[in-house]
């Protein structure tokens, strides 16, 4: 969808215009009240659920979650994808031509946070004609969007759904993430961000961006247990081959990674997420203290976190719970003993996903007490 | 949930419900399936939050529209500020937990009141047991010593001195037997020990 209103931008800056893109599942109701938004993290897209004709391979990011018959019932719920800001997915990017210059943005994309994005969603559920979501759902970065909408938008969301989140980044979360950034800046392919007008991508700083990204997703104990101490080539001599090549599994498995990740990602769409995730902090308008920054809120709220997440822990989650506790909100929280760090959002697991379904279940029947009533 | 479903399913928790008022901001430690919160969330119209720990409890108070925070009670209630609760509920749990007499502090910080109930060791079927020189295995006690979760073993008595010994002032002290108030010798003759607290003025 395209927007030719500008859009001003938390930096101070403004786009001029923009296009989003969204992918829809399921049938909104008449009252337009079974809405439910689907933020994504850093590398996903607006394609949240299901395969494209003909593209076996095209399987929708949250897939297991978003479904006919699945936790968050499309059956059931109208469900929203949405790709945002300064992604490389379709919606309004560096990679697009700035309307001022005629040439791609490159590094002159206005840096955007989580709240930007979250404006730019908003216009989207004006077009669509949807003034409350049932719920806003997401997963550690999207799960940051969510947690703004009830910020920003109290009265738009009946529930916010927060997985494997937090309020904030840790100093910890920030340098990781800039050591991915100094990779990509770093590559001589980079060009200060003009490389599209170089016919070239800067593969190897995005690739070691991937790495260093790829790592804090794990937990050491599910690295333990995929790659231990594996040798890459084992059967063939069962040595090290001293040198500086690829000796262990986790090594290979890592650039693998990086690899198939470079030929697909934007390198400047990385750095600019990255800065949103840095950036996100919403009580800091409000001296630190979350429990006030939450005061406005009037949504119902459902959070989860996974014991061996060591990006964004459980205690992450417990502070925004404990500010929730505080003003009275409506708050669930699990914490999932579940052993593969911070991409278990991402993945199976039954107790997990029953547990969203309960919680869906329980917005379902909240948005027909309403209608009821 | 109504009066009625409580009472066929647990009247123990029935009797209890009569001490939480109407529209009472409650907390359930050690929530269980949630049928306790549910009862009182649907027929007082109280609001507040379940404390569990297990993942299948967990889900069966989620179904229940119940909000319940995942955590081990035995880390203690830091997530809840001083007084923030008007009632405190810790049914049937205290006596699972190592660290009791922390948790007992903290249940009547973050409550102006708090019900505690636990089995009590004295009934009079478990006197027999363990003259008998067995460990007693009774319905309010259905495990062998080396399976059960009960950790702490105590009575209606040895609970007070506790109750003293942390600066609580004991409103009510109630012993229940098959759901029902045991007036007569209750610390032979009921199974459950209930106790209404709240902090002594003083303190």
């Amino acid at each position: 969808m395209h927007f030719a209103q500008p859009l001003a931008l938390q930096s101070g800056a403004s786009l001029r215009d923009y296009m989003l893109m969204y992918e829809t599942y399921g049938t909104l109701n008449a009252d337009k009240s079974n809405a439910v938004l689907v933020c994504h993290a850093l590398n996903a897209s607006h394609h949240v659920a299901g395969e494209y004709e003909g593209q076996p391979k095209s399987q929708g990011w949250w897939d297991n979650m978003v479904g006919p018959g699945k936790s968050l019932d499309t059956d059931k719920f109208f469900v929203i994808g949405i790709n945002n800001l300064g992604s490389c997915f379709g919606s309004t990017g560096p990679m697009h031509v700035n309307p001022a210059t005629g040439k791609p943005y490159g590094a002159a994309f206005p840096v955007v946070t989580v709240e930007d994005w979250v404006n730019a969603q908003a216009r989207l559920a004006d077009a669509l004609g949807i003034t409350q979501f049932a719920a806003v759902m997401g997963g550690s970065l999207g799960g940051m969007q969510a947690l703004a909408w009830s910020i920003m938008y109290p009265d738009r969301l009946r529930h916010c759904v927060v997985i494997a989140s937090t309020a904030k980044l840790s100093a910890q979360n920030i340098a990781f993430n800039d050591v991915a950034r100094q990779a990509i800046l770093s590559d001589p392919d980079y060009h200060g961000g003009d490389f599209y007008e170089h016919g070239v991508v800067p593969k190897n700083g995005l690739r070691v961006a991937r790495m260093v990204g790829h790592i804090t997703y794990l937990s050491d104990d599910d690295m333990a247990e995929k790659f231990g101490r594996k040798l890459r080539d084992a059967a063939e001599a069962g040595d090290y081959k001293f040198g500086f090549g690829v000796d262990f599994e986790i090594e290979s498995y890592l650039r693998y990674q990086g690899d198939k990740f470079s030929e697909y990602f934007d390198a400047n769409t990385y750095l600019l997420i990255t800065k949103a995730l840095d950036y996100f902090d919403p009580a800091r308008a409000h001296g630190g203290d979350l429990a006030k920054t939450l005061s406005n809120t009037k949504a119902r709220f459902f959070l989860a976190s996974f014991t061996t997440d060591w990006r964004f822990s459980p205690e992450r989650s417990q502070e925004i719970v404990q500010a929730l506790i505080s003003n009275r909100r409506q708050v669930t929280y699990a914490e999932i003993d579940a052993p593969h760090g911070h991409d278990a959002f991402l993945l199976e697991d039954p107790r997990y996903m029953k547990l969203v379904r309960a919680y869906y279940d329980q917005v379902w029947n909240d948005i027909n007490e309403k209608a009821a009533a | 949930m109504n009066f009625n479903d409580l009472s066929s399913a647990r009247p123990d928790l029935a009797f209890i419900a009569h001490w939480v008022p109407k529209n009472a901001h409650v907390l359930d430690v050690g929530c269980g399936d949630g049928v306790m919160m549910d009862y009182l969330q649907s027929d007082k119209q109280c609001s507040g939050y379940g404390i569990e720990i297990a993942d299948d409890k967990v889900l069966d108070s989620t179904k229940r529209g119940v909000r319940v925070i995942q955590q081990d009670m035995e880390k203690g209630l830091a997530l809840f500020g001083d007084d923030s609760f008007d009632t405190v509920l810790c049914l049937s749990s205290l006596q699972m937990m190592k660290h009791v007499e922390p948790l007992l502090r903290d249940i009547v910080r973050v409550g102006k009141e708090a019900i505690v109930s636990f089995p009590n060791f004295a009934y009079w079927p478990h006197r027999v047991a363990l003259l008998k020189g067995r460990m007693p295995v009774s319905e309010s006690l259905p495990y062998e010593w080396y399976d059960t979760p009960n950790v702490r073993c105590a009575t209606i008595n040895d609970f007070r001195d506790l109750a003293e010994e942390c600066g609580l002032e004991v409103i009510e002290c109630v012993a229940l037997a098959e759901g029902q108030r045991v007036s007569f010798l209750p610390n032979l003759r009921g199974d459950l020990a209930v106790f209404r607290l709240r902090k002594k003025a003083s303190h």
